[in-house]
Order: C-alpha cells, then sequence, then structure tokens
C-alpha cells in the first residue's frame, strides 16, 4: 500500500552505523541472499562516502527464506555477529560473499572477524536469534515492505530508484535539507 | 509484462460488507476448492494478473514468506488468477508456494469478473486483495495499481481488525451464534 511509515521508529535495538545527530536515516530492509539487495549495498556504501556525517544507516533484516534458502541463516549469523559487537563487520562480509553463505562458510567469516567461535556457533545451532530476525521480518510487513531490499528514508518508504545511484543520492541529500529546514517527521523525531 | 499504472484507474471491485459470492475453482488439475468451504475462517483472496510476472513473483513470494502471521489469524490465503491449473501448479513448485493457487480458466476470468477485478482489455484479473470475515461477508477489499505489489499490511490491518470483533484465534473455534446454529 501506499504512504508506508516505518513501524516501528529506529530504536535501541535497532543496529545503527552513523552519527546519531544525522539529518538522515536510512532504513534497510534486507536479505543477504538477495542479489538486488547485493547490488544496493554498493549503493549505500557509495551514500555513505557522500553523505559523511549526514547520514545515519540502519539495517533490519527481512529474508525470503523459501526463494533463498541460506536467508536466514545469513540473518542469524548477522544477529550473532551483532551479540559480540561485529554486526557491520558480518553485514558486509556477507554481503560480498553472497555466493558463499553455507554454514561452513559463515563460520569461516567468524572466525576472520576474530568472534568467540564457541559462543558463535553455539547461537547459530540454537537458532538464538531467529526470533528476533523473525521480529525485523514483521516490523517490515507492517512497514509495507513488499520486496527487498525496501529503504526508508527518515521514516518513509523510499519510492524511486536505489539502482541509479545518483538519484538514490540526490533523494538522501534532499531528505537532509528538508531536516535542516526544520521538517522532521515524527519517525526521526522518535527515532 | 504490465501496462503502465494508469493512476487514476481504479476497478469497482466488491466492497466491504459485500457477501462474497461463492465459487468453485481448480486448486490443482484434480481437485476443486469451493469458497464456502472455508467458512468459519477469514479467507485472503489475491486476486492477481498471471503467474511467472515479476511482480506477481514478488507478491506471492511475499505471502508465502508471511504465511505464517495469516495462520495466526486463523486465516487462509488462496491466490486467483485466468492461468490454468498447469500453469500454477509449475509456477508453485517453482517457487515452493505452501498455499493453494486457483485457475479462474474457464469460463475465463468468471469468478473475476464475480469480485469486480476483471481486466477486460488484457484478459487478466486485476491486482486486488479481499479480506472475507468468517460469515462469508468481505471485511475488505483494496485493488491496487496492476504494476504496484501491494505488500500485505493492509490484509493484516484488515484480520487485525476483524481479530477484535469476531474472528477466531485459531481455526477451529467459531462464533458463538455459528456454534448453536451447528450440530
Amino acid at each position: 500500500m501506499s504512504d508506508s511509515q516505518l513501524t516501528p521508529p529506529v530504536s535501541e535495538r535497532d543496529h545503527v552505523t552513523g552519527s546519531a545527530d544525522a539529518p538522515v536515516t536510512l532504513v534497510e530492509y534486507g536479505d543477504f541472499e538477495c542479489p538486488y539487495c547485493g547490488m544496493a549495498y554498493r549503493v549505500v556504501k557509495s551514500a555513505q562516502a557522500e553523505l559523511g556525517k549526514q547520514l545515519r544507516f540502519v539495517f533490519r533484516n527481512f529474508p525470503l527464506a523459501e526463494a533463498h534458502p541460506h536467508a536466514r541463516l545469513a540473518a542469524e549469523a548477522a544477529e550473532a555477529a551483532a551479540a559480540q559487537r561485529k554486526f557491520w563487520e558480518m553485514h558486509d562480509v556477507l554481503f560480498e560473499h553472497q555466493d558463499a553463505l553455507e554454514a561452513e562458510d559463515i563460520l569461516g567469516y567468524a572466525k576472520s572477524l576474530e568472534l568467540d567461535m564457541e559462543q558463535f556457533a553455539r547461537d547459530l545451532k540454537a537458532a538464538t536469534y531467529a526470533k528476533r530476525v523473525r521480529e525485523d521480518f514483521r516490523s517490515g510487513v507492517k512497514s509495507g515492505v513488499n520486496g527487498t531490499p525496501t529503504f526508508f528514508i527518515n521514516g518513509s518508504r523510499y519510492e524511486g530508484s536505489w539502482a541509479n545511484e545518483k538519484d538514490f543520492i540526490h533523494a538522501l541529500r534532499e531528505a537532509a535539507q528538508q531536516s535542516d529546514r526544520g521538517v522532521r517527521t515524527t519517525a526521526d523525531a522518535n527515532g | 509484462m504490465t501496462q503502465p499504472a494508469t493512476p487514476e484507474h481504479v476497478a469497482e471491485i466488491l466492497a466491504a460488507g459485500t457477501p462474497a459470492p461463492d465459487f468453485a475453482l481448480h486448486a490443482t488439475p484434480d481437485q476443486i476448492l469451493r469458497l464456502s468451504e472455508l467458512r468459519g475462517r477469514p479467507v485472503i483472496l489475491v486476486f492477481y494478473p498471471a503467474d511467472w510476472s515479476p511482480v506477481c513473483g514478488d507478491q506471492v513470494a511475499l505471502y508465502n514468506e508471511i504465511l505464517p502471521e495469516f495462520h495466526e489469524y486463523g486465516a487462509e490465503i488462496v491466490g486467483i488468477s485466468v492461468d490454468g491449473a498447469w500453469c500454477h501448479a509449475a509456477f508453485a513448485r517453482d517457487r515452493h508456494l505452501h498455499f493453494p493457487l486457483l485457475a479462474d480458466f474457464e469460463p475465463k476470468g468468471a469468478v473475476s469478473r464475480l469480485y469486480g477485478a476483471y481486466r477486460e482489455g488484457e484478459g487478466t484479473s486485476e491486482r486486488a486483495l479481499f479480506v472475507i470475515n468468517s460469515d462469508g461477508i468481505i471485511h475488505w477489499s483494496y485493488c491496487s495499481p496492476i504494476g504496484v505489489n501491494p505488500g500485505a499490511d493492509g490484509i493484516l490491518s484488515a484480520l487485525e481488525s476483524l481479530n477484535g470483533k469476531s474472528a477466531p484465534a485459531k481455526a477451529e473455534s467459531f462464533r458463538a451464534d455459528t456454534m448453536e446454529s451447528r450440530p
């Protein structure tokens, strides 16, 4: 449906990177095995480089597990890494190795990130973070996510194209200017 | 694949409060599903233009992932398009779908027409959603621009509001008045 708003707004629960007082908050609902999310990963990196302190980025899980058989494990692995304060490191490694997301591959990435392997392997095996991943998924559905990746800029669903890097960065800059003029969305104010 | 969406175009689909017309359609080449068989629990009808087209693919893939949430409301979901039962079978197998796709194939589009969800020019169903309550009354309906995946937030809100009123949390339970009339 149209006019979809991010529900719930960004909070302490989220994985956030970038400046806390940035005028623009970009939220992605993504799937580590989705090829479009892999493309979007590069676009987001460029946007982060371009906007610097003006942008804060949040990632929430939206694994389409029936279509992508490794997506759920990858999402849980990112959460298990988050428990060891290495969410973004794992997020990056997973997106850079989308074609190698078997359990043994993921354990290898965890090792290269110097995680506590005993804990990490235990969390994966016990699906410790399955519930958390599902909560992300549900919040995405509530927010009107209809596929991956879906982006929200300052709480509102971004309807434009992210594949065109220039347009995407332009949209983020516009949001920054609007914020600077004091036009803040509820989601942003609450975030 | 799809016509460019014209924002002004809004099909006159059946509105909330209307009794949902009953129908019987092939769910597989040798099985027929009748809507009234699902009475007693909420039913989500998803009319969509075609198997295999990109937007529909995403849309059914999404609903497939959300099945546990739909089931929490005791709701059943069925997809309907004018594709034949064999086409549906191949599509469902390819996408690992866990809900039935009904073939509105012969006479073509008859059920879609009943719900006001048929596109004459294209000869396909609209991208229309209906949530039917446990008494068989349309509780909510929504017609999306043909090229836009409507997501599931509208369906979940409708199920939620239904739940507040009458819907059972489990498919097995019925409303008291329905219970009385049962043997």
